[in-house]
């Protein structure tokens, strides 16, 4: 059996091409008008006639537009694989699903590390400081180039689940549904912190050069450091201590500090693969506007969404201690005061914030069913006794 | 009902529950009940539950839940912010039944409360000829792997509601198979109470 074979037969997208859609100016939340903007996306399984069956996936901070199958002669599949393709969660023979890779971002998509017009070099620190919201009026620019005026459904986890929120306050009504996962209306002092001693790694690096390091070596020991310290809160003690243990690795080298235990040598190669496909200044960008995203703009959520027609699913996960159970229940609270349907699950999981990629089977069985009921539009499926 | 026939107590809270309302279900299980309020109701409905697996099990009938447990799961609710709040089989396992009940009646115009008769004649029985903490149908447990935290019988609830100024629209008592309107604090299994406070 040939390989593309071998996809296929295991509910795979199959081979996917990332394509780009530019239009010539943003208007920024600041006011200043930006352009022009490239957004490099992928869309899987094919968008109805009426384009009722159309899901924007959003990413997370290292995300991009490749969420799933795999693109010609590579075998990497997408971030969320496991979740889209024929019978999976967002399941492609029924759903139209979108992924695009985010504004700021340097997967495709206009970036710090694409080229000024102006100046015909890359924008490094000239790019403009953007914000979640838009990161969201972008993608909303790209859906309407593709004709959708209302999207069954936007879903994403983390940073994903910050512009889920964006669209619901924004958008609501292009929007019949969103799945918030594992986020937060605004990040807390915690999450800041952490996210700012990325920044600092980077900034630290000598080779940063105030962002200008496009002509020579890349700040990839700063880099490396932040994507390590983000992989630690990405995790949960019990996973690492289940993947790692204190085992050792027999690196035979005779140098004090080297990487002997395990976690550590995990920790660098992610760190060092982390640099080789992701740019420091989109890093440094991203992380800033997730920092600052407050998706209520500093009124009550619950006024805002007050009236709504959207349906909402709310997931987090039990050992998720960087954006804890407790923000996705400030979501859930303001769905509640605002009287807008909600279904709210905290997954048991050990897996610590990684869960919302990990927890295949719990997720699917929840996306499944409440896509299917947006999409049918009835209250109630199955049989009595289900 | 295609695979299961309608439990008794489902079917006296179906009759107590006008159409078309609003109706929370305070631990809500698998949501047998609301699907019912929905199908034979056209009811707008919202479950509360602490297990993971029974909302699933909800998630797959299509219904709203929330995660979470019954003590804490009203506060965040406006005033009468449903026509209806049920509590069937759950207030014996809530920590703080008080708090809990003066919560639903403030989040709810009506409250529907059904809990196992303590005072049911199989228990007296038991507890006055063996001694023995009672285990019946409608009490199945042992006393160490119980998850019932109160213990109370029909007249128990009149009585608290008497107390408490709390009004009793309807009360309907029910056995294993039947409704017992004669003496039910010694023959009901089960009391079922519509209750308000106005």
């Amino acid at each position: 059996m040939n390989k593309e074979n071998k996809i296929i037969q295991n509910n795979s997208a199959g081979i996917v091409k990332a394509q780009v859609f530019t239009f010539d100016t943003l208007k920024l939340e600041s006011g200043e008008r930006f352009g022009p903007v490239s957004l490099a996306y992928e869309t899987y399984g094919v968008l109805n006639k009426d384009k009722s069956n159309a899901i924007l996936i959003t990413h997370a901070l290292s995300g991009d537009a490749h969420a799933a199958g795999v693109h010609e002669g590579e075998d990497n599949p997408g971030w969320w694989n496991e979740f889209i393709g024929p019978q999976k969660a967002f399941d492609t023979d029924k759903y139209f699903v979108i992924c695009s890779n985010i504004l700021g971002g340097c997967k495709g998509s206009t970036g710090p590390s694409s080229i000024n017009p102006k100046t015909t070099k890359p924008y490094a620190l000239d790019f403009p400081l953007i914000t979640i919201n838009d990161i969201v009026n972008a993608q909303k620019r790209l859906v309407d180039h593709l004709g959708i005026e209302k999207l069954l459904a936007v879903v994403g986890g983390s940073m994903g689940g910050q512009q889920v929120l964006s669209w619901l306050v924004n958008y609501p009504q292009s929007l019949r549904s969103v799945v918030p996962i594992a986020t937060t209306i605004k990040h807390s002092p915690q999450q800041i912190a952490f996210n700012e001693v990325g920044r600092q790694a980077i900034m630290a690096d000598a080779h940063w050069k105030s962002g200008n390091y496009y002509d020579g070596p890349v700040p990839s020991k700063g880099l490396a450091v932040a994507r390590m310290i983000g992989h630690i809160t990405y995790m949960s003690d019990k996973s690492m201590a289940e993947k790692f243990g204190r085992a050792k690795k027999d690196v035979g080298e005779t140098f004090k500090f080297t990487a002997d235990f395990e976690v550590e040598g995990y920790l660098r190669y992610r760190g060092d693969n982390f640099v080789k496909r992701f740019d420091a200044n989109s890093y440094l960008y991203i992380t800033k506007a997730m920092d600052n995203f407050d998706a209520s703009g500093g009124r009550r959520l619950e006024e805002i969404l007050q009236g709504t027609k959207v349906k909402v699913l709310v997931i987090s996960f039990k050992s998720d201690w960087l954006y804890p159970a407790y923000q996705s229940k400030e979501i859930v609270k303001a769905c509640k005061l605002s009287g807008v349907e909600t279904t709210y699950c905290e997954i048991d999981s050990t897996y610590g914030h990684d869960a919302f990629l990990l927890e295949v089977e719990e997720e699917t069985h929840l996306l499944k069913h409440f896509l299917k009921k947006i999409f049918y539009a009835y209250e109630v499926t199955g049989d009595y006794g289900v | 009902m295609a695979s299961k026939e309608i439990q008794l107590d489902h079917e006296v809270i179906l009759d107590l529950i006008k159409p078309q309302s609003t109706v929370l279900d305070l631990g809500c299980g698998n949501g047998d009940l609301l699907y019912l309020l929905i199908k034979e109701r056209n009811a707008r409905v919202q479950g509360i539950e602490i297990d993971e697996q029974a909302i699933y099990k909800c998630v797959a009938k299509g219904l709203n839940v929330f995660h979470g447990d019954v003590d804490s799961g009203l506060t965040e609710f406006k005033d009468k912010s449903f026509d209806y709040v049920v509590l069937n089989q759950s207030l014996q396992q809530i920590l703080h039944v008080d708090k809990v009940l003066i919560d639903a009646l403030r989040v709810g115009k009506k409250v529907i409360v059904g809990f196992p008769n303590f005072a049911h004649y199989k228990s007296r029985v038991q507890m006055f000829f063996r001694g023995r903490t009672p285990v019946t149908g409608a009490l199945p447990y042992q006393w160490y792997d119980t998850p019932n935290l109160h213990f109370l019988s029909i007249s128990d609830f009149k009585n608290y509601c008497r107390l408490k100024k709390i009004n009793v629209e309807r009360s309907v008592c029910i056995g294993q198979a039947r409704r017992i309107p004669f003496l039910p604090n010694l023959f009901a299994q089960t009391g079922i109470f519509l209750i308000s406070k106005e």
